[in-house]
């Protein structure tokens, strides 16, 4: 915990306004092309769009100067590449359903999350100055987080949306509060582990070659694990329960630097995994699915029609797409929220896919980079596990529509139409770049590599004690 | 930590790798048997949303799409629909395609391999992706005239280039227009295809390929052409009985209307007087005498038994199998089991008019891709050498005499020597005969090769008296058109 890696670090922000310039003309370019296929394109209306998005581009860089000066400089420039192609997406989907008489306006609604994202993201920048006060907070995030999970679940505030039990109503919109509890949950393991890692990896009996916890350190990790993996199995919320495993297990590992966890967690994943195609019909169907996704019985039946529909609409794209506007995307349900990426796969062809998926390689890898050169242990485990939940969602959503995985319902980060993941990965984003402002920050006083949240605050006689066995 | 949260940045850029090799599967290694997948819509979509190539006849389109302001995008129209039909055939919403519209199916909607480089260039320049053009071998004016020749008659014609094997007429009545059928108005192409295919006269089939006959009298080409191989000459005298009682039975042969065909006072006549007045009696013995097994290796070396793609797929022209002498005396006029396609005897008659040398039937001459490259075309190749210089001189001065002062004057041309040869053919039992002329012209220096069918000629028809006038007026406009 005590190494310390230097960053070389380009400072100021210029670098980011440019690459900002370059997300904006996407943004415009994309819209433009979506119109023009439509036959829509008013001059006028594109200007507005090119406008608003320069203008809150130019805030959130502005923010970013005054709150984060020292932060990482091409993960704003990545997301807003994200959002500006997933809202040229969305609206050419606008325009397809209203081709066959259905009237949507998912991109304007889509651009009002993204605005509120946005709002959110500076909100957190302002409000959190040092990540590390999250530290206080390690149990309350952790309680709150099996709280959001619970919501749904109140009577009269949760709602049932495709045989999801994971949605809650408020102000006649729906919300995933699961979003914003990954986030707390992934809080609260940051600041567990960081006080209880050395008792994690070094007490304990030996069993078969590989050190287990003892139950008083694993006990509230386990309670809080076993909770909200039930919940989510309760909500037949498969992908969800699948990204919350995922995490912990990444994050354990890189608390405890023992392979044993993740060996351990490994075991348990696959038995658990048979066992709920054994126990469930739902996740036996879906395994069915997947497997045999293309026999006709198994299309006709309706288990795997909408994840066919998704791969024959990125075979149709090919190397380089239809182009925006002249695929059929639309033929798959749900082309705008869990299938964006099949529908941007066909318009955009393998070419495109492969662009976004690098700008996501880029935003994980910048948190990675940041977990590692920031300096205080929850820091890392914090930007270290945020990264590792962002590549799980964008794995079991991607593994899961083009059918490496078998297909759960999770939202692609920042292209999926939907407001709570959209605002929720604002927030990622926004405690990626304050740590990262953190990491990126000189070293030029003492003080700062002295903080009291960091410094070693009280003996531990059971760790003596364990050692010394 | 931080080795650890290395290795975990190096998982996640596995993973997304894998996720990356995924896509590449579905997009480019796999999305082949995904887009052929009849489940997807897609294809179909795409195709009628895109530019479709037309069919060209003369560098003019006979079939071509016209933008239109539906769902659709496109619209498939024709020319002169029901003259050019067995050319093009039709391309429907809602019924496929047909012709030329199935079998150039992948150059006309631009998906052929061929025309990648033609996409690329598309890609690049921002133009949606284009259908190449076809360009058929059909001469216009022939077509038209031999539509014209046929009337109300139910029939084929099919007009060659002997030396090449170009198809230059290919048409058969009663046709259809199919306009009808590609039109984008469901309820009116269901309505029309019903009508068509409720109609007994049956309009969609294209009876110049499609369709099987009893050839009749012109396979006395092919069992001449076997006789001289065999060393007959046009002067070999051979026996015309007035009636021929078959071996092992009492069932007889005997010449039209019962005449007799002997030149001379003991029963005999030449091979050329037995074809001049096509003696049915002499052929039947010609044909025993030969055995089957000489006029079935002629018949298949002149396509008979073989599949022919020009590109649409040709009916197989069949031979009897193993056929005793009576089958052998029947067969060798062509009745009993022998059956062929109009296009089969128009190369019957070409491979005499090319000394013997069969080529292969094509439709398509050119192929270009929307910027005019050419990027197929179809050089004539030879099929087989059916028989030898000789035999197909002397067939040709048969075939004068056929047309000069035989069964045939009515196919006479004043100032060109024309060769033909008449055949009249049992449809069954009390209906009409199916009537035939195959012929080119000119003899000593032939430019065209034809074969005529009309499948009812009224009572009384003849080969003689209904298809050979026929096949005058296509053989005049096909010299005429040449000069």
């Amino acid at each position: 915990m005590a190494t310390i890696s230097e960053l070389r670090v380009h400072r100021g922000r210029r670098a980011e306004g440019w690459l900002l310039v370059l997300s904006w003309a996407l943004a415009v370019l994309a819209r433009g092309l979506v119109d023009y296929h439509a036959d829509y394109l008013e001059l006028g209306a594109l200007t507005w769009y090119a406008a608003g998005f320069a203008v809150a581009a130019a805030v959130l860089h502005i923010a970013l100067r005054i709150f984060a000066p020292d932060s990482d400089q091409v993960v704003l420039p990545s997301v807003l590449g994200l959002i500006a192609v997933a809202l040229a997406e969305i609206r050419r989907l606008d325009f397809a359903y209203a081709a066959r008489g259905r009237d949507t306006d998912f991109a304007g609604t889509q651009i009002g999350w993204a605005i509120l994202g946005a709002v959110v993201f500076i909100a957190v920048l302002i409000v959190i100055r040092d990540h590390r006060v999250l530290r206080r907070f390690t149990y309350t995030a952790g309680v709150l987080g099996i709280v959001m999970y619970l919501l749904p679940a109140v009577p009269g505030l949760g709602k049932e949306i495709n045989g999801a039990k994971i949605w809650i109503g408020a102000f006649g919109h729906s919300l995933q509060p699961g979003e914003f509890g990954k986030i707390l949950l992934v809080v609260f393991f940051a600041g567990y582990l960081q006080t209880n890692r050395d008792a994690l990896a070094l007490a304990g009996p030996k069993v078969l070659g590989m050190r287990l916890p003892r139950m008083r350190d694993m006990g509230p990790l386990a309670i809080m694990f076993g909770a909200a993996l039930l919940i989510m199995i309760n909500q037949k919320d498969l992908g969800a329960a699948l990204l919350f495993f995922g995490i912990f297990i990444g994050m354990v590992y890189v608390a405890t630097e023992r392979i044993s966890w993740v060996v351990i967690g490994l075991v348990l994943f696959v038995v658990g995994a048979i066992g709920a195609g054994i126990v469930f019909p739902h996740v036996a169907s879906r395994y069915d699915a997947w497997l045999h996704a293309m026999d006709p019985q198994v299309y006709s039946s309706g288990k795997s029609e909408q994840l066919v529909r998704g791969l024959f609409g990125m075979a149709s794209g090919g190397l380089f797409g239809t182009g925006l506007g002249n695929g059929r995307p639309d033929l798959v349900p749900y082309a705008e929220s869990d299938f964006i990426i099949p529908s941007l796969g066909e318009e955009l062809g393998l070419t495109g896919l492969m662009a976004i998926l690098t700008l996501y390689v880029i935003l994980v890898q910048r948190a990675m980079r940041t977990a590692i050169g920031v300096r205080d242990g929850f820091g890392k485990l914090l930007s270290a596990g945020l990264g590792f939940a962002l590549t799980l969602q964008v794995f079991i959503v991607v593994g899961g529509v083009t059918r490496l995985i078998p297909l759960t319902g999770l939202t692609t980060p920042f292209l999926a139409y939907g407001g709570s993941s959209m605002v929720a990965n604002w927030v990622v984003i926004a405690l990626i770049l304050r740590i990262s402002d953190q990491a990126r920050r000189p070293a030029q006083s003492p003080e700062t590599r002295t903080d009291p949240a960091t410094a070693p605050s009280r003996r531990r006689p059971d760790l003596e004690e364990a050692a010394a066995q | 930590m931080n080795d650890p949260i290395r290795r975990l940045s190096v998982v996640a850029l596995f993973l997304f790798l894998s996720l990356m090799g995924m896509a590449t599967y579905i997009q480019v290694l796999h999305a082949g048997s995904l887009n052929d997948d009849p489940r997807n819509v897609r294809t179909l979509y795409r195709e009628y949303g895109t530019y479709r190539g037309p069919i060209l006849v003369d560098g003019a389109a006979v079939a071509e799409s016209v933008a239109v302001d539906d769902p659709y995008g496109y619209q498939r129209q024709y020319t002169n629909g029901p003259v050019f039909a067995p050319v093009t055939g039709f391309y429907s919403i809602v019924y496929g395609r047909t012709g030329l519209e199935q079998a150039q199916n992948s150059l006309l909607n631009g998906t052929s391999d061929a025309l990648f480089w033609s996409r690329l260039g598309d890609l690049f320049a921002g133009q949606e992706q284009q259908g190449a053009s076809v360009e058929t071998t059909i001469d216009g004016n022939l077509q038209q005239v031999a539509y014209d020749a046929l009337g109300s008659y139910t029939g084929a014609v099919v007009a060659l280039d002997p030396s090449t094997g170009a198809i230059k007429a290919m048409v058969s009545t009663p046709s259809f227009d199919p306009n009808d059928l590609a039109s984008h108005d469901t309820a009116s192409v269901n309505q029309s295809y019903a009508a068509l295919i409720g109609d007994e006269n049956q309009p969609m089939l294209n009876r110049a390929i499609a369709q099987l006959y009893p050839p009749g009298s012109t396979f006395k080409l092919v069992v001449t052409a076997a006789a001289l191989e065999a060393g007959y000459t046009p002067d070999t005298k051979i026996p015309a009985p007035d009636v021929l009682t078959l071996p092992g039975s009492t069932a007889t042969i005997q010449n039209y209307e019962g005449e007799s065909c002997a030149t001379d006072g003991q029963g005999s006549t030449t091979l050329a007087d037995a074809l001049r007045v096509s003696c049915n009696t002499a052929y039947a013995a010609l044909g025993m005498s030969l055995q089957w097994e000489g006029i079935d290796r002629v018949a298949r070396s002149l396509g008979f038994e073989d599949s022919f793609q020009i590109p649409m797929t040709v009916a197989t022209s069949q031979l009897p199998v193993d056929p005793d002498a009576p089958q052998t005396a029947q067969s060798s006029i062509g009745q009993f089991d022998v059956r062929s396609t109009p296009l089969q005897m128009a190369m019957v008659a070409a491979a005499i008019a090319n000394d013997g040398v069969v080529m292969k039937p094509y439709l398509v001459s050119t192929v270009r891709d929307n910027s005019l490259q050419v990027i197929d075309t179809t050089e004539p190749s030879v099929y087989s050498t059916a028989f030898s210089a000789q035999t197909a001189q002397y067939l040709t001065d048969m075939m004068v005499g056929v047309v000069d002062d035989g069964t045939g004057t009515r196919a006479q041309i004043s100032g060109v020597q024309v060769a033909g040869k008449t055949g009249t053919a049992e449809s069954g039992t009390d209906a009409p005969p199916y009537t035939w002329f195959v012929a080119f012209a000119p003899a000593d220096d032939p430019k065209i090769a034809i074969a005529v069918l009309v499948e009812d000629g009224g009572t009384g028809a003849t080969g003689g008296k209904v298809a050979a006038p026929i096949a005058q007026k296509v053989l005049q406009a096909a010299l005429d058109g040449g000069q």
